[in-house]
């Protein structure tokens, strides 16, 4: 008996090693790659003399902090009025459901199934037209409506989780809408909130179809700062990489800092 | 301090009707409970009276003034949950002074209220603990302690013990019964546990399906209980139905016919009733004694002993089966065969339709009927 568990579990440990390993060895090899000569990048490897060539080739050509500083504007910008409207949105699908809040549910979703490029034309048409290419301003809009969904979705079944006397309780003691929010909802539902804010910001950070097809030096994010490494006249695998390990490290350490707070919330609230 | 009134109140959902025409008044000072079967509309009821749920249609009256569209707080109610629905996010204290808080009263004056509210309820150890570190009983204090501390003119309680351990729902009961005594308001409460409505009321309402089967004391509902429906919800255990046949009718009352071929006469009026006609013989376990002499002849198949008294479930014939009441220190066993009488004068008569024929004498406990 605990020869078999013993065994099973020996199994379950070197599945989930060997898909964690297959999962993060891009990253640290890219992460390798990002401190090789271009020499040593191309023949890959395994013993070579670190240098921060990469980098400084890479920053002597962009402008990496004006690139990061739009990432931090456009997802941090865009997942706070995802949360404007949807907190508001969430509360009226989970408190007063009417006969078509779930067909409505539903249809937000729905527009997370197009794919993007479908509306590419329309889009950058009304962009050019608005005036808002390549502005900040612009890419917060769009980064907002298409994370809505989830937002709305994530917040809806946070607060379904909130029991309903508690609110109830918080309508005899004279709470408003906005108070109840305040007072009540809010704080009660916060790890719920923070999560979703945080799936929010991993989004729009790592988004680039939108980026690189919207905006060009003023309002690129970094997305867009680690395509301008993949040029046509041939790969530089040493500069390229250094490119995308200055992207993802700060999402990534913000990712690794607030694992736990994720996870909670991506369990949908699953496990009470 | 108010009194309230509901004017052939009904609630629909979409063209489900829950609450199908309520007519009723509420003292002051009185400790009103809504009593019935799950899914009659009690809790229901009570949520329109709090404003949580739309009237459909009719009035609901506070002190003479109409309330129909004022918000729950605006209505000068509290109300106790079932699941407590205390803020888990906030301490004793601020659970408690949350609606003074909104009502913009000053911190000082609020924590002044909060730890008298806090040590009428024995709470003040607990202030600044949040509702995760306490006890069920303690929960429930804080509650009705929430409730409490906006001095509110009626008290609402939705099945407020049910959710507590046997031994504190009878001590947290004769808390309310106390605090009602102490701080003279109105109450409302709601439970489908009639041990709970007769002893905190003065006035039990009897709901089903949405309906008022009857209002009145307690003892008005036990001793003269209007139909066959609130006969058997109210008393416990419940009250034996026998069928029957009216034998003959007199100034004396209604002689009925028992089946084993015994007649028994109970003192009721009876102008719609003949010779001939089926009736329900209404027969609380109380009312059944052991008595060789006894018209009713059976077996006893299960012997419950409380210690004070015992009730014996004794078979008369396959299809019907009675509860009588005896003494603590009854011998009978199981398989024993036994013969019960019928306290007459205690019967209750329910014609065909289940509407009780009304008794010649009111019992003395129940003279003024409401």
């Amino acid at each position: 008996m605990t020869m078999r568990r013993s065994r099973t579990s020996l199994i379950a440990g070197i599945i989930g090693w060997v898909s964690a390993i297959a999962m993060f060895f891009p990253i640290f090899w890219m992460v390798v790659t990002s401190f090789k000569s271009e020499i040593d990048a191309v023949v890959p490897s395994i013993l070579f003399k670190p240098t921060l060539q990469g980098y400084v080739e890479v920053n002597s050509r962009a402008d990496y902090v004006s690139f990061a500083l739009n990432s931090v504007v456009e997802s941090i910008g865009s997942t706070l009025l995802a949360l404007a409207i949807g907190l508001p949105a969430a509360y009226a699908c989970a408190f007063y459901p009417g006969k078509r809040t779930k067909d409505l549910l539903l249809w937000m979703l729905s527009t997370k199934m197009m794919p993007a490029v479908g509306v590419l034309v329309p889009i950058y048409l009304l962009f050019r037209d608005a005036g808002l290419l390549d502005t900040r301003l612009g890419i917060v809009f769009l980064f907002t409506l298409s994370n809505l969904p989830i937002v709305i979705w994530m917040l809806y079944s946070f607060f379904k989780d909130v029991p309903t006397p508690i609110l109830e309780a918080g309508r005899m003691d004279g709470a408003r809408f906005w108070t109840q929010m305040r007072y009540i909802l809010i704080p009660i539902s916060m790890p719920g909130i923070a999560s979703t804010a945080l799936l929010s910001i991993i989004l729009c950070w790592n988004e680039a179809f939108w980026s690189l097809n919207l905006t060009a030096s003023r309002a690129g994010p970094l997305s867009a700062f680690i395509a301008s490494f993949s040029s046509p006249e041939g790969l530089f695998w040493a500069k390229l990489s250094a490119a995308s390990t200055l992207a993802v490290a700060p999402i990534l350490v913000m990712g690794w800092v607030t694992q736990r707070q994720l996870v909670r919330g991506l369990t949908f609230g699953a496990v009470k | 301090m108010a009194t309230l009134s509901l004017r052939n109140v009904t609630k629909s959902f979409g063209a489900l009707e829950i609450i199908k025409g309520i007519d009723l008044e509420i003292e002051d000072h009185e400790f009103c409970v809504f009593v019935g079967p799950s899914g009659c509309g009690k809790s229901t009821l009570l949520r329109m009276i709090a404003g949580l749920e739309d009237i459909t249609s009719g009035d609901l009256l506070i002190a003479g003034q109409k309330v129909n569209d004022l918000p729950p707080d605006e209505r000068g109610l509290a109300m106790v949950f079932q699941s407590y629905a205390l803020y888990p996010h906030m301490t004793v204290r601020d659970n408690m002074g949350f609606a003074l808080k909104l009502a913009k009263v000053p911190q000082a004056e609020r924590d002044v209220r909060v730890e008298r509210v806090a040590d009428l309820l024995e709470l003040r150890p607990y202030l600044e603990r949040k509702p995760g570190a306490l006890s069920g009983g303690q929960r429930q204090r804080v509650a009705i302690g929430r409730a409490i501390i906006r001095e509110p003119s009626i008290f609402l309680f939705d099945e407020p013990l049910s959710n507590l351990d046997a031994a504190l729902r009878v001590q947290t009961r004769i808390e309310l019964a106390r605090l009602h005594e102490r701080l003279g308001s109105t109450m409302i409460y709601v439970t489908h546990d009639q041990v709970e409505a007769m002893t905190l009321a003065n006035k039990i309402v009897v709901l089903r399906d949405g309906r008022i089967e009857q209002v009145g004391t307690p003892m008005e509902l036990y001793h003269h209980p209007v139909n066959r429906f609130v006969g058997s919800f109210i008393g416990s255990p419940k009250m034996n139905f026998i069928k029957g046949r009216v034998h003959s009718v007199s100034d004396a009352g209604v002689e009925v016919l028992l089946p084993g071929g015994g007649t028994v006469t109970v003192p009721v009026s009876a102008p719609a009733i003949a010779a001939g006609d089926d009736i329900d013989l209404g027969v609380r376990p109380e009312h059944l004694d052991v008595d060789d002499a006894g018209p009713l002849a059976g077996t006893v198949i299960v012997v419950e002993r409380l210690g004070n008294e015992t009730f014996l479930h004794v078979e008369i014939s396959p299809d019907l089966i009675l509860i009588a009441g005896a003494d603590g220190a009854c011998p009978l066993q199981v398989h024993d065969r036994v013969r019960l009488s019928v306290l007459a004068a205690a019967c209750h008569v329910f014609a065909g339709d289940g509407a009780a024929l009304p008794a010649l004498a009111r019992h003395p406990l129940a003279t003024n009927p409401i």
